[in-house]
């Protein structure tokens, strides 16, 4: 007879969840020329003028810079970090190669290159996923963009922002800041401050964008920020779907990323823009990683115009980030699908904000939240119905899956209601990944590991359903939480 | 086969089987009746391995192998599989992509060719006529918004996918109306199989009618007290549980 005693765990232990090894965490040894640390207005300047800046951004720069010194960084997060010595940071970085902005595929630095292939995001257009244009921002400046000409040829314009400025000075004139203005809060001032680069695109009335549209960021050099800035226009009736990835070498060293991005739909036009944010977590003791701080917002301007947000934020050490929509026009419509993933010692405080402001506006949230390990999960919405807003309708659900004892997952929804014809739902829940799930996947044969995986995936579908073929296996990839060690 | 030998399991710090014996040989099919609480559950539990059951004494071998000392998947490739009396919902999980997971497993496990979507998707459908599941089921989430007798259906179905030499069917029968009984019992009966093993949970005569055992075996508080053929069931049907235990107890 044996005396068998099972002393198996009934829960997985936090330490059991580590961060699965993190594959975009490699440098790339380039010559670069950086701006030594520190922030006053003689960056700025300095910024504007590698830029080749006219006057006005100049200026509005150094409006925005200025407001921000009166400012002071929020708190009301639900994230605890050190505070960030805004003075330790370089704000500007280019690989020198890039110095003359950004060349032809054909001129650019092979190690530019071979840093996109090893990202899975390889620069010449014949082997790129058909469909597909990218443009690839690396530190402070973009320095590709492919399959312009096509684009062009549908009368789409997509570039690099600091070229936009260049070249279509009246549409980067008359829709930068008109979204996110340069004083919103504190970390888009510092943005309007000293963004270096990012994209700009601008649908004509009645185009379908003939492809999908990405921007790939990507911070390479040490203790320096990215403040990079996206402008989208879809004018009347037009369309597009936009990707964006983000990648960063593993450093110990924090490193901040405060981006904006403004969209701006006309009548009937339809935004879709999808994030897969993976940048660096940090280790399992919380050292380094990315500090996401992100201002995002489409403003609905015209009559049915409907913008999407999907993201799916499984990188940074913390992430602070609204993507919220504004439904100025009547019957104007705004969604967000949202998976966080927080483990190890992450933290991400995300939400967004529904603004009905039209009639018979409608909007609708899906948030997922998974927190491992010690990871720190906060869904924060806000749904406001104007006084005019005759007939809005908002949806909200708001599910949060707790892997382990350690993590924790908070709601915190917040609703304004100014008109009595408006419609809200609202349904939320927390759930611990069940204990009778895993052995009911267990018992048919599958390992733990997988029926982690197979059970978070399952629990973030109805979001991924929203992202691009390509995009969706990549998420699903990213969700991986492994339970090393636990099994055998 | 499978052996069990003087087993002891505790829940919560209570114990629950007190000293289990049953032997059970390929082929044969065993009813274990008793009344609630007298631990079946824990029993079908502990030989497929969950969690939170501390076996404190005796053993279960199957096929000459400890099966106490393997993982729950690994009692899964060696050919268990417990029919759950409570099947859970996993919400977003594709109940066929969940099943394959399951099937690859086992076959690489043993050192099989992995069966690829065409394959098992052929193979999937076939097996859902079996048991008289409606093919949209099988697209759905696990278990996900279906009835209680759906989800029973389902585990014969995911039994028959996975074919099993040792199945533990946890009162199958129990919230099935009477057709969905007669169906499930003929989806049983066509899984049964020399080389295949089981044992059935149940409360009821009933679906003894339909499935007939080779054994009958009395759980109650925690120790299997009478075991007979398959007229014991009809007589713990007209007579109740506590002869069996007044006699025990004698
Ligand atoms: N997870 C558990 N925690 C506490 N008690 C349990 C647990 N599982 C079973 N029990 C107890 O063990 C006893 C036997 O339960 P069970 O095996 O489910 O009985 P049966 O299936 O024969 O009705 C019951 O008293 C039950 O309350
Ligand atoms: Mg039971």
């Amino acid at each position: 007879m044996s005396d068998a005693t099972l002393t198996k765990k009934t829960e997985p232990k936090p330490e059991e969840f580590t961060n699965n090894e993190y594959e975009a965490g490699f440098v790339t040894d380039i010559d670069s020329d950086t701006l030594p640390p520190g922030l006053n207005e003689d960056v700025i300047r300095h910024i504007s003028a590698k830029k080749d800046e006219p006057e006005w951004l100049l200026n509005w720069r150094l409006e925005a810079f200025r407001h921000w010194l009166t400012m002071s960084e929020p708190h009301w997060a639900h994230v605890q970090y050190d505070k960030i010595d805004f003075q330790s940071i370089s704000y500007y970085s280019a690989p020198k190669s890039q110095e003359d902005g950004p060349k032809s595929l054909d001129e650019i630095d092979p190690k530019l290159l071979e840093t996109y292939e090893k990202l899975g995001i390889p620069l010449r257009e014949q082997e790129f996923l058909a469909g597909v244009a990218v443009d690839a921002v690396f530190d402070s400046v973009s320095v590709a963009t492919t399959f312009k000409g096509k684009l062009k040829d549908a009368g789409v314009i997509f570039c690099p922002i600091s070229e936009a400025v260049r070249d279509y000075p009246e549409l980067v004139q008359q829709y930068l800041g008109s979204v996110v203005p340069s004083g919103d809060n504190f970390y888009a001032a510092l943005n309007s401050a000293v963004f270096t680069d990012g994209s700009f695109v601008y649908i004509p009335k009645g185009v379908r964008c003939p492809m999908e549209l990405s921007t790939y960021f990507r911070i390479n050099a040490l203790n320096t920020g990215q403040f990079e800035r996206t402008l989208i226009i879809a004018d009347e009736g037009a369309y597009v779907s936009y990707l964006e990835g983000c990648t960063a070498p593993q450093r110990d060293e924090n490193q901040l990323h405060a981006a904006v991005v403004e969209l701006v739909l006309l009548d009937d036009a339809q935004i879709k823009y999808a994030t897969v944010q993976n940048w660096y977590p940090g280790d399992e003791n919380g050292l380094g990683g990315i500090y996401n701080f992100v201002t995002k917002r489409a403003d609905c301007r015209g009559p049915r115009s409907k913008v999407s947000w999907t993201q799916v934020e499984t990188g940074s050490a913390i992430t602070w980030k609204y993507p919220s929509c504004v439904l100025r026009g009547d019957d104007s419509v705004g969604e967000f699908y949202s998976v966080a993933l927080t483990k190890m010692r992450q933290e991400a405080d995300t939400g967004t904000k529904m603004i009905h402001i039209g009639k018979n506006t409608k909007s609708t949230i899906v948030s997922k939240g998974i927190a491992a390990g010690h990871g720190q999960q906060a869904y924060r919405g806000l749904v406001r119905i104007g006084k005019n807003a005759d007939g809005a309708r908002n949806f909200t659900q708001c599910d949060s899956l707790l892997i382990g004892d350690t993590c924790g997952a908070h709601t915190f929804p917040y609703v304004e209601v100014k008109n009595p014809t408006a419609t809200m739902e609202h349904e939320a829940t927390t759930s611990k990944i069940g204990e009778d799930q895993l052995f009911y996947c267990r018992q048919r044969g599958i390992s733990e590991e997988d029926a982690v995986n197979m059970i978070v995936n399952g629990f973030c579908k109805d979001v991924f359903n929203e992202l691009p073929m390509e995009f969706a296996v990549e998420a699903n990839r990213l969700m991986e939480v492994s339970l090393e060690g636990a099994v055998g | 086969m499978l052996k069990i030998e003087n087993l002891h399991a505790s829940v919560a710090g209570k114990e629950i089987l007190k000293g289990i014996n049953l032997e059970i040989g390929a082929g044969e099919v065993h009813a274990i009746m008793g009344p609630n609480g007298s631990g079946k559950s824990t029993l079908s539990n502990v030989i497929a391995g969950r969690d939170g059951y501390k076996v404190t004494a005796g053993s279960v071998t199957y096929n000459g192998k400890d099966l106490l000392a393997m993982e729950p998947e690994e009692r899964a490739w060696e050919g268990v599989f417990l029919a759950f009396q409570y099947p859970v919902e996993i919400p977003g999980v594709n109940n066929t992509y969940m099943l394959k997971a399951g099937v690859n497993a086992k076959r690489k496990h043993q050192g099989e060719q992995e069966l690829d979507a065409i394959d098992f998707m052929q193979l999937v459908k076939e097996k859902a006529k079996l048991v008289e599941l409606n093919e949209s089921f099988l697209s759905r989430g696990v278990n996900e918004g279906f009835s209680g007798g759906e989800k029973k259906r389902n585990e014969i179905f995911q039994m028959a996918v996975l074919e099993p030499s040792l199945a533990l069917l946890d009162e199958t029968d129990s919230g099935l109306d009477i057709d969905a009984l007669r169906i499930v019992a003929n989806g049983v009966n066509k899984l049964r199989r020399e080389d295949r093993s089981i044992v059935m949970v149940t409360h009821y005569q009933r679906l003894l009618d339909y499935i007939e055992p080779d054994f009958v075996h009395v759980l109650a508080d925690g120790q299997i007290l009478k075991s007979g053929d398959k007229s014991l069931a009809l007589e713990l049907e007209s007579r109740g549980y506590d002869w069996v235990k007044e006699e025990a107890a004698a």
